[in-house]
């Protein structure tokens, strides 16, 4: 479905099938799979974080920080704790997010061979699957791939005779968008409420179980097969304005091909808008979207020539994130967008820190109140207040910044639909 | 522990300040006096960030104007750090959050227990947010039943994760906890019932709202203000835990923790915040009596006073039998009275024996006897017959504190400061340091244990010898049996690898071996150089005070009557039949033409006597008691009653013929004591004299808002009567008087001007969760000599031979009902146990006997028939009785017995 | 003797969940998991069992049980359908396949059909966005969803 006659080059999707079904240990080897972690083995593992770190790969989990210099602060030396661990984020859950899934359900070896040779550069003698709930297909597959991967000796003991040992596990939550985010995920890895971890300490210091652990989103790890296997220069020249590699962009919404494509990191908005997606569905105008998940800010007409990438979006006033865009036609009220997004944060809150567990809520309210006709002048001061009260470094974690993000922009680039929706005593897009 | 006291120089608001640079920079802010507000740190649970309260300003340098909202109470302090908290934006962001906190509160506050001392009204006001904008639906909880301590009431939670933070955290309880997510989350049990930890009662204090208030106030509920307070000393147990006892309308109405920075921090265990009803008690005895053919007739107190000494100036060879619930005060003016030769302690000698084998373990100083609250620092633990939670509960609550010591090494290795309470923990992930205990049976210390030893005392005491012995090969003990060998050769590493060890025995098995193998244990490792405590755990408040008063106990009363031909006995403060067999006290008493007693409730003894005088309790006296580790602290009276109870040692001074009554006060009866006990010196500092002033002023026992003075007399008489005078102390029974910081032993109540609740403690210490101005409380008797010679113990083991068919019975202790005074407070009484015996799990198994069966035994020459009780840990060959209770009173331990099933012939 | 919640099978999966963690306590979620899968929810006997084969409270379970949206407290039916209400179901018009489940089955939010058959609860984004609305029926997922096609999805959930 998301097979397109270009001329790019794919190296993360191009030999998903696209019939259901994940390549096998043997279709992966057949296709140049585990050669990967055959060369890393041969590197030394402070050579492999500097060839990643080289590469340019940023977290493709949202935060887009360098992988290799995460890696780096992992101590290797011989005073370093015995016991460490690398965790692969597959806790997809960001609101519009659907592309680990396509990873996950189509090659999870991919994901194994990137993680096991993550382990190695950190020198991590355990590695876990955070896998959500949902992605029950992705559970199967990886189910078989681990079994798979321990049989050819690709994990265990002595890994091809190069002396690393690793073993690696699937661990599948129970809910809560709170799992993704990284010291949150480490708490219910431990078996507790996913409540997340005041930095410093940083996880590379004391994780999971207090040991130092590094946890890196799947679209990343997925990458770091094919970095080894290629170089950096390969990977660097992959994106279009330099950042590195490609990316999985997405797009859902009234657009005419909602769907998922593997992309030079960097392509512009209105390419992945209007080229990949089809542009808007008949009938609808484009009014706005989020770039990269529900808590990015929104972007509007005048910035679809904006570039895909990192720093490019945080230029224009929002965040990559995820790379999946959501889009707002103009039939869509936007005060109800917002309102449904800020109920999901307030719901999805852990109700650790008061801004995020109080203030949510509230905002969620006060959207609800202007959507069924009950709104006031002052609320649109409130919501500014509140968008101010959670910004970032307020809170405990991301998560309440994250919920303000929509709603601050929306108040600034979409301020006289609220308008109306006080004014008229109504929701203007609901009568 | 930072050993170095690096000081770094910091700026807030342009101020500069010369602090600590290892502390937060919330708890800086307080202890230089600045009002930072907060919720989720307290100073005995530190640092988890997560009410966002306490925010300020940090800037990157001089130069930055703008800087950046963090919370004080995460980040450490640095050199030449700026910060502000004046400023603007840091003032929004935290009044912000008020608002945010209310949008759920309810508006309690006129009906809610907590109001005038509630920590979330101050830091509101603080704040000065006022206004509500918020006007949609508050989400709203059911309640719990907790128990008969505690009253919940979750629409007022703030979500502050105090109360699960320091149940399970600090105090090691598993059955609070937190439930459901986002603004839903839920504090409480899995499902209604008591509240298993025996330091439940701390929730009222430490929960910043009304949740957790105190369900025994809540009977008879008055507001902070109107109250009028002691600084006073809980009776119940041995460690001698600082309190605030507060009084309206002629009754006691609660009991809170009183900060003594050396003995029990902020905290109280719930036997002495909830033990203290039986002051209200309507056995109280409130007028002299005279027993006029069996039955009492009040008498006026002239009178009593005048028949006493009628009896006092007629009788030679008065046998005085004092007590170790009474003062020393109290004590000693009966000694006074009778003459020091007619003058017995009233505990059997087997008790008595071992409490002065501990003052003279204390007075040799050899090793370092540290405080209740210096026991927290020690990092491993060695237990010796002594189940700890129930015979000194806040011992216990400090020796968890210690098991944390060795492992949060773990923590400062990755760089964590130690007020960093969820990084410390998450890196120890639950460890514990070495922590042994050997007992009769299980105990609620097991937890943390890293090794368990169950067995009879005389074992228990070869088990420490033979530590002693691995520490100091020049020791020569018995050799125990392989399995013995083995676990000594585990605690002997284990102590010697500490740094500091710690040793804790005491008197509750009745066992001078362990009392002196645990000295012996503590001497062997100062021999090697490390740097040990010991510690004790007597039975009673005053249990050393008055031994160090007599050296002649109950048998030898009982037999020095007869040959003294005494025809008159003075009882204080003592129910007889509590201590030895009904059948040896009722001879006693039967021998005797007068017994006087001078008591607080009725009892067995006050029923058998033939005069009575009203004695106060901590409530209605002052003086001073000795605690375990050989503290003097002075207790205050919180009110004056209406009738005729009064201090013991005032109707003994009124009693003794040296003495004009009339001119009497507490400060001479210490100065005669010390002058006749020269070793006691220290309790004349226990506290400030009764002439100490503030400028000129007293300090008041009330408020300076305590209403409805006038009003409460208006039915007796329209004029205010004057204030009653107090002699004895430097306190008023008045609001009137000093405002400010009183001297800590004189501190009735926490208040400081913005500061209503328990949080206003931070005004009186030096540093915050430090010692107070003016030092911490009480004065100990004892120190320690390190250039002391060791002087080991020749340990002498029981001629007690086991035979066939027989069990050893020990005494097994509840903190709800061990305690003779607080098992007759209704709360307690509740959670009092009903009785019961114990067995070994296996011994029952042969016996043929299941749990719940009815065993007869006999118990001091009479039959009686209890249900069994297994699945406590007893060694093989013991069983257990629960001690102190109504039908276990009065044994002697241990004994040997015969188990019959009930109905077996 | 009140008959225990837990098997002898439930209790050995439980107990092969021990060696992947270093503490005990940490194998509640797996065991929550475990209990639920072969119970269908996690009853109130069923965390004290659980509680006492971890060697933790019931309140710690519960603590834990309670937090995660995917354990069920409360008895749910043979089928649980999971609605996504997240942003992009609600651009593309989840409320059209909500209300038609809810007409359908006569029931709402977080109640179970008269015969047990379903349980309808919300979900939070189920991660296939471009493929909006979607649901899930146990472990199944079904999506590009309009109202017309739900009675045949749930024809084959007896």
């Amino acid at each position: 479905m998301y097979t397109l006659n270009d001329n790019i080059e794919k190296p993360l999707t191009q030999h998903i099938k696209n019939d259901g079904s994940w390549l096998t240990l043997k279709e992966y080897e057949s296709t140049g799979g585990y050669s990967g972690l055959k060369k890393a083995l041969q590197m030394t593992p402070a050579e492999i974080t500097q060839l990643v770190m080289d590469s340019g790969l940023k977290g493709r989990g949202g935060a887009g920080f360098s992988t290799g210099k995460k890696w780096s602060t992992i101590d290797i030396s011989e005073n370093a704790s015995e016991l460490k661990y690398l965790v692969a984020n597959a806790d997809e859950m960001e609101p519009g997010s659907f592309k680990d899934r396509y990873l996950l359900e189509g090659n999870p070896h991919q994901l194994i061979e990137g993680i096991i040779i993550g382990a190695y550069a950190i020198q991590a003698s355990f590695s876990y699957v955070f896998l959500r709930w949902a992605y029950h297909l992705a559970g199967e597959a990886l189910t078989q791939s681990l079994q798979e991967a321990y049989d050819a000796g690709y994990l265990g003991k002595n890994i091809l005779g190069s002396g690393f040992n690793t073993d690696m596990s699937l661990h599948i939550s129970v809910g809560r968008y709170m799992c993704g985010e990284e010291t949150a995920l480490l708490n219910a890895l431990e078996g507790k409420r996913s409540n997340p971890r005041a930095k410093p300490p940083y996880p590379s210091n004391s994780g999971l179980f207090g040991k130092p652990t590094i946890v890196n989103n799947v679209e990343t790890l997925s990458n770091v097969p094919h970095i080894i296997n290629n170089g950096a220069e390969w990977f660097l020249k992959l994106s279009k304005t330099g950042e590195g590699g490609t990316k999985l962009y997405g797009a859902s919404g009234k657009v005419k091909k909602p769907g998922l494509w593997e992309l030079p990191l960097g392509i512009s908005l209105r390419e992945l808008l209007e080229d990949y997606a089809g542009g808007m569905a008949d009938g609808y105008q484009f009014k706005g979207l989020l770039p990269g998940g529900g808590s990015t800010d929104f972007l509007l007409e005048e910035h679809l020539d904006v570039a895909m990438d990192y720093a490019s979006v945080a230029k224009a006033g929002s965040r990559l994130g995820t790379g999946t865009i959501i889009v707002l036609d103009d039939k869509t009220c936007p005060v109800g967008m917002v309102h449904n997004l800020e109920r999901f944060f307030a719901q999805e809150s852990c109700g650790w820190c008061t801004p995020c567990r109080e203030g949510l809520p509230w905002t969620a309210k006060i959207l609800n109140a202007l959507e069924t006709g009950t709104g006031k002048a002052d609320d649109l001061n409130i919501l500014e207040f509140h968008t101010h009260y959670m910004a970032p470094g307020n809170t405990f974690c991301a998560l309440a910044p994250g919920a303000m993000e929509p709603l601050q922009s929306a108040l600034k680039y979409f301020k006289a639909d609220f308008e109306m929706h006080i004014h008229q005593h109504k929701c203007p897009w609901n009568s | 522990m930072s050993l170095e006291l690096m000081m770094a120089k910091i700026f807030i608001d342009d101020k500069p300040y010369e602090v600590d640079g290892s502390k937060n920079l919330l708890e800086t802010a307080l202890s230089i006096g600045l009002n930072l507000p907060y919720f989720c740190w307290h100073p005995a649970m530190h640092s988890v960030g997560a009410c966002r309260q306490c925010a300020i300003i940090k800037y990157k340098d001089a130069d930055d104007k703008k800087g950046k909202l963090v919370m004080a109470c995460m980040e450490p302090v640095a050199d030449n750090l700026h910060i502000s908290i004046e400023a603007p934006e840091a003032h929004a962001f935290r009044a912000g959050n008020i608002e945010a906190l209310m949008t759920n509160h309810p508006h309690d506050c006129p009906v809610c227990d907590e109001g005038g001392e509630c920590h979330l009204q101050d830091m509101t006001v603080m704040t000065g947010h006022n206004e509500r904008r918020y006007c949609y639906t508050k989400r709203t909880h059911n309640n719990q039943y907790l128990g008969p301590f505690v009253n919940h009431e979750m629409n007022r939670c703030i979500q502050c994760y105090r109360c699960v933070r320091f149940y399970k955290d600090y105090a090691g309880g598993n059955d609070l906890d937190v439930f459901a997510a986002h603004n839903d989350v839920y504090f409480g049990r899995q499902e209604e019932g008591v509240l298993e930890s025996e330091f439940s009662g701390n929730l009222v204090e430490v929960c910043p709202t009304g949740v957790f208030t105190d369900k025994t106030l809540k009977k008879h509920y008055t507001r902070k203000w109107d109250l009028t307070n002691a600084p006073s000393v809980c009776h119940q147990c041995s460690l001698g835990c600082n309190i605030i006892a507060s009084e309206r309308y002629g009754t006691i109405r609660r009991v809170l923790s009183r900060y003594n920075g050396d003995v029990n921090g902020y905290f109280l265990c719930d036997r002495g915040r909830f033990g203290y009803e039986y002051v209200n008690s309507k056995n109280r005895i409130i007028t002299p009596a005279k027993s006029v053919n069996g039955l009492f007739a009040a008498i006026t107190a002239s009178d009593a006073v005048q028949e006493i000494k009628a009896i006092i100036n007629t009788e030679n060879n008065i046998i005085g039998i004092g007590s170790p619930k009474a003062s020393m005060e109290s004590n000693f003016l009966l000694r006074e009275l009778v003459s020091p030769q007619n003058f017995y302690a009233g505990v059997p000698a087997q008790e008595g024996k071992l409490i002065r084998q501990v003052i003279e373990i204390l007075d040799n100083g050899i090793v370092k006897t540290p405080s209740l609250s210096e026991a927290k620092t020690y990092d491993a633990v060695f237990i010796l017959g002594e189940d700890v939670t129930n015979t000194a509960p806040m011992l216990a609550l400090s020796l968890r504190q210690a098991s944390k010591n060795e492992p949060n090494e773990i923590a400062r290795a990755l760089k964590i400061p130690d007020w960093n309470d969820a990084a410390t923990r998450e890196a120890v992930q639950g460890l514990t340091g070495p922590f042994f205990i050997a007992a009769a049976h299980d105990t609620k210390l097991d937890d943390i244990a890293t090794g368990t030893y169950h067995a009879t005392p005389d074992q228990i005491a070869v088990l420490a010898n033979t530590v002693a012995g691995n520490i100091n090969k020049q020791l020569s003990f018995a050799t125990a049996d392989a399995e013995t060998e083995k676990l000594a050769g585990t605690i002997s590493a284990a102590l010697l690898n500490a740094k500091k060890p710690l040793i804790v025995a005491g008197t509750s098995l009745y066992s001078e071996a362990i009392i002196q193998a645990a000295a012996n244990i503590a001497y062997a490792l100062k021999d090697q150089g490390k740097d040990a405590g010991l510690i004790f755990v007597l039975p009673e408040a005053n249990s050393i005070g008055l031994v160090m008063l007599a050296d002649q106990y109950l048998e030898q009363a009982f037999d020095q009557a007869v040959t003294k031909e005494s025809k008159s006995v003075i009882i204080l403060e003592n129910d007889l039949y509590q201590r030895t067999d009904k059948t040896a006290t009722d001879n006693f008493l039967q021998y005797f033409t007068n017994i006087i007693s001078l008591d607080y409730l009725e009892n067995a003894t006050t029923r058998n006597s033939t005069l009575l005088l009203p004695a106060g309790t901590f409530a209605e006296a002052e003086g001073t008691i000795i605690n375990n580790e050989g503290r003097a602290q002075r207790f205050f009276q919180v009110h004056i009653p209406e009738n005729d109870i009064r201090s013991s040692w005032k109707w003994l001074a009124a009693l003794t013929a040296a003495y004009d009554s009339s001119l009497v006060n507490l400060d001479q009866v210490i100065d005669r004591l010390i002058t006749a006990f020269p070793a006691l010196q220290a309790i004349e500092s226990a506290a400030p004299p009764a002439g100490f002033r503030e400028d000129t002023q007293k300090i008041p026992r009330s408020p300076q808002r305590y209403s409805g003075r006038t009003a409460i007399n208006a039915d007796i008489h329209v004029s205010e009567p004057r204030p009653p005078a107090d002699p004895d102390s430097a306190l008023s029974y008045t609001m009137e008087g000093y405002v400010g910081i009183p001297p800590p032993a004189l501190t009735p109540f926490y208040w400081s001007p913005g500061w209503n609740s328990a949080q206003a403690i931070n005004k009186y210490q030096i540093e915050v969760g430090g010692d107070l101005h003016g030092g911490n409380p009480g004065k100990r008797l004892f120190e320690s000599d390190p250039n002391s010679k060791t002087d080991y113990f020749n340990i002498v083991l029981s001629s007690y031979s086991p035979k066939e068919g027989e069990w050893l019975v020990l005494p097994l202790y509840h903190i709800f009902g061990s305690d003779e005074l607080s098992a007759q407070s209704p709360a307690v009484a509740e959670r009092v146990p009903h009785p019961y015996i114990a067995l070994n799990d296996s011994d029952a198994d042969k016996a043929g006997i299941t749990e719940g069966a009815i065993i007869e035994v006999l118990l001091s020459g009479n039959k009686k028939w209890l249900p069994v009780k297994l699945k406590m840990g007893l060694s093989q060959g013991t069983a257990g009785l629960p001690k102190g209770l109504e039908e276990t009173a009065g044994i002697t331990y241990p004994f040997y017995t015969t188990l019959k099933i009930a109905g077996n012939d | 003797m009140k008959e225990k919640v837990l098997t002898s099978g439930d209790i050995s999966e439980i107990e092969k969940v021990y060696e992947h963690f270093p503490l005990r306590s940490a194998a509640c979620i797996e065991g929550l998991k475990i209990v639920q899968k072969n119970h269908r929810w996690v009853s109130d006997d069923a965390v004290k069992e659980l509680a006492e084969l971890l060697e933790m409270s019931p309140a710690a379970i519960d603590s834990v049980a309670t937090y995660y949206s995917l354990i069920f407290r409360k008895p749910v039916g043979r089928h649980v359908i999971m609605v996504c209400d997240s942003v992009s179901c609600w651009i593309m018009g989840y409320e059209g396949i909500l209300n038609q489940l809810k007409d359908r089955l006569q029931i709402g939010y977080g109640e179970t059909t008269i015969d047990d058959r379903f349980t309808l609860l919300s979900i939070c984004c189920l991660g296939t966005c471009d493929h909006a609305p979607a649901i899930m029926i146990n472990n199944d997922l079904h999506r590009d969803l309009t109202p017309d096609k739900l009675d045949a999805i749930l024809e084959t959930y007896k």
